[in-house]
């Protein structure tokens, strides 16, 4: 079965000498939840580019669906659906010919274009809006009408690049919701997004990329399991004077109520746990100090420089 | 795509054009309006009288073409010019771009759009002249199809410029330093046998002078040039402006990185 995404060697070179892509490899699994996580220039938007041929590439090889995209990038096109980092509608048409136009783009007759346009905008609460022009819509509301756009040829593939940078937590909780279920029914799922809880709650894979060069390429659990150390925050019923526990780092923060210990692996929290028991001081909440993900994406970032 | 297709995504982008044009109509078919009808009232009907005849014809009968033709030329070209320019500039041409939309339907999609309003206005302004003077038809097939023709070629001409582009002021620049001076210089106001033999050699340099001309001949049946030529002028500019902007649109410029 041919990948999703296959990027060979992919290499772009800019007009005023900038190397953005250095030889990338990528492979994308058909139904794939899969994020492109990088910093800000790493690449990810040059690779985006390159696949929805918004960037020319200078070398390599890209397929999707096993379709080479020079040797039928049409055909290539018909694949995917692409939701842009930057609000690229436009602002003068209303919400309904937005969507009906880009349609037609694809060769859409009118009448299933109306269809599909009235679907996907009463999905994404945008029904109410079809006759607005769409440069009045708030920018959660824009974002969303550019996923509609995106779907109106029923991709196989949906690409968001950072489709929830300024979106409200509500709103970016019920889009998330509407993605994973297309996700369910099949359409492979990339992003690139700046917030890596997401990544970690959502994606299945994900694939790491600075300076131009992927830095790692792996399953979201595999990651994980690469943690050496975390670190968790205890919030204490009452405030103590002292906490020392063999062999673990921890401490005690703040005021005295709040406890910061380190568990390596190997290490055990049941150990703090029995601790804190035998001390008869009581736990009402614990949590992550920071995001897994985001640790281990500033390490190999660091490690990649 | 299919043909079937191919023909759905060129209706699309050809009706997108036409509704933007039609949505704008303040900015894009009274302004003309009311140009073309302050020309025929003050160079018609005022100083017209006293110039007397011009080939043959009354003045206002002898500009009536010309400024027929001057719409129909400069709707044509800012139409394209401005369109696509604005769809770079606000990047909406993605939209295009991630389609399987072939090139050169985008062009001749853009390229009739133009064509569409040049046409319109230019039917608005032979309306508009038919309340200072009566017109005749000497070749009704050559009018149309030189009118076409010249519509095409100079919504292409636009076409490029938009894709050359980097800012609205490179937008006007043809328009007001090239193709203003060439119109009024191409026959419009006079015929070039007023002028001395220099003048006269190098008014043929003109391809506006051509296109005037010929389609002042399929209205009232005189020219200062050969018909043929006119013809043959239209057909080369628009075979190599077609490829000129099909080639910058396949390698992307001004549109892709």
């Amino acid at each position: 079965m041919a990948y999703a995404i296959e990027i060979k060697d992919l290499k772009k070179r800019y007009g005023n000498g900038f190397e953005a892509l250095k030889g990338v490899d990528l492979t994308v699994e058909q139904g794939d939840f899969f994020a492109l996580l990088g910093p800000n220039g790493a690449g990810k938007s040059t690779t985006i580019g390159i696949l929805c041929s918004l960037v020319n590439k200078s070398s390599g090889q890209v397929s999707i669906f096993g379709v080479d995209v020079d040797k039928d990038f049409a055909g290539a096109k018909r694949y995917l659906g692409v939701v842009p980092q930057e609000f690229n509608f436009n602002v003068f048409e209303t919400v309904f010919n937005v969507v009906v136009t880009q349609a037609g783009f694809y060769g859409i007759p009118v009448e299933l274009a109306k269809e599909r346009a009235e679907k996907y905008l009463k999905k994404l609460d945008l029904w109410d809006k079809k006759d607005t022009q769409s440069r009045m819509l708030s920018g959660g509301m824009k974002r969303r009408l550019m996923i509609a756009r995106a779907l109106i040829h029923e991709p196989k593939i949906l690409i968001l690049d950072e489709p929830t940078a300024g979106v409200d937590i509500e709103l970016r909780r019920s889009m998330w919701e509407f993605i994973k279920e297309l996700n369910e029914q099949g359409t492979t799922i990339i992003l690139t997004t700046h917030y890596l809880e997401e990544a970690e709650q959502l994606c299945r894979n994900i694939a790491i990329i600075n300076s131009g060069e992927i830095v790692e390429n792996t399953s979201v659990k595999a990651l994980l399991k690469t943690i050496s150390s975390e670190t968790f925050i205890l919030d204490l019923a009452e405030s103590i004077d002292s906490v020392e526990l063999p062999d673990y780092d921890i401490r005690l923060v703040g005021d005295g109520s709040t406890i910061e210990v380190a568990v390596d692996k190997g290490q055990n929290l049941n150990d703090v746990f029995e601790y804190l028991s035998a001390k008869q001081i009581n736990v009402l909440s614990m949590r992550n100090k920071s995001n897994r993900l985001e640790e281990l994406f500033v390490k190999l970032i660091k490690g990649s420089n | 795509m299919s043909s079937g297709e191919i023909w759905i995504a060129f209706y699309t982008i050809l009706r997108r054009e036409i509704r933007r044009f039609m949505r704008i109509w303040p900015q894009t078919l009274l302004p003309p309006a009311i140009t073309m009808t302050l020309y025929f009232a003050i160079f018609g009907n005022l100083i017209g009288s006293r110039i007397g005849e011009m080939g043959g014809f009354s003045y206002m009968q002898f500009i009536v073409p010309g400024l027929i033709m001057m719409s129909v030329i400069t709707n044509s070209y800012s139409n394209v010019a401005s369109s696509f320019f604005s769809a770079k500039f606000q990047h909406s041409v993605q939209e295009l771009l991630v389609s399987p939309t072939p090139n050169w339907v985008i062009l001749l999609g853009y390229v009739l759009g133009g064509v569409a309003r040049g046409l319109f206005v230019g039917a608005v302004v032979t309306v508009l002249s038919l309340f200072f003077t009566h017109m005749q038809l000497h070749n009704l097939l050559l009018t149309i199809l030189i009118v076409f023709l010249t519509s095409v070629m100079f919504a292409l001409g636009g076409f490029v410029n938009a894709l050359f582009a980097r800012n609205f002021d490179d937008v006007s620049i043809v328009p007001t330093f090239i193709l203003t001076p060439l119109t009024y210089l191409g026959g419009v106001f006079y015929s070039i046998s007023l002028l001395p033999d220099f003048w006269q050699g190098v008014s043929m340099l003109n391809p506006v002078l051509y296109m005037v001309n010929a389609f002042r001949y399929g209205i009232l049946g005189v020219s200062d040039i050969d018909v043929t030529w006119a013809l043959v002028i239209i057909a080369a500019f628009i075979i190599g402006l077609f490829y000129i902007g099909l080639s910058l649109l396949n390698r992307g410029r001004g549109i892709r990185n």
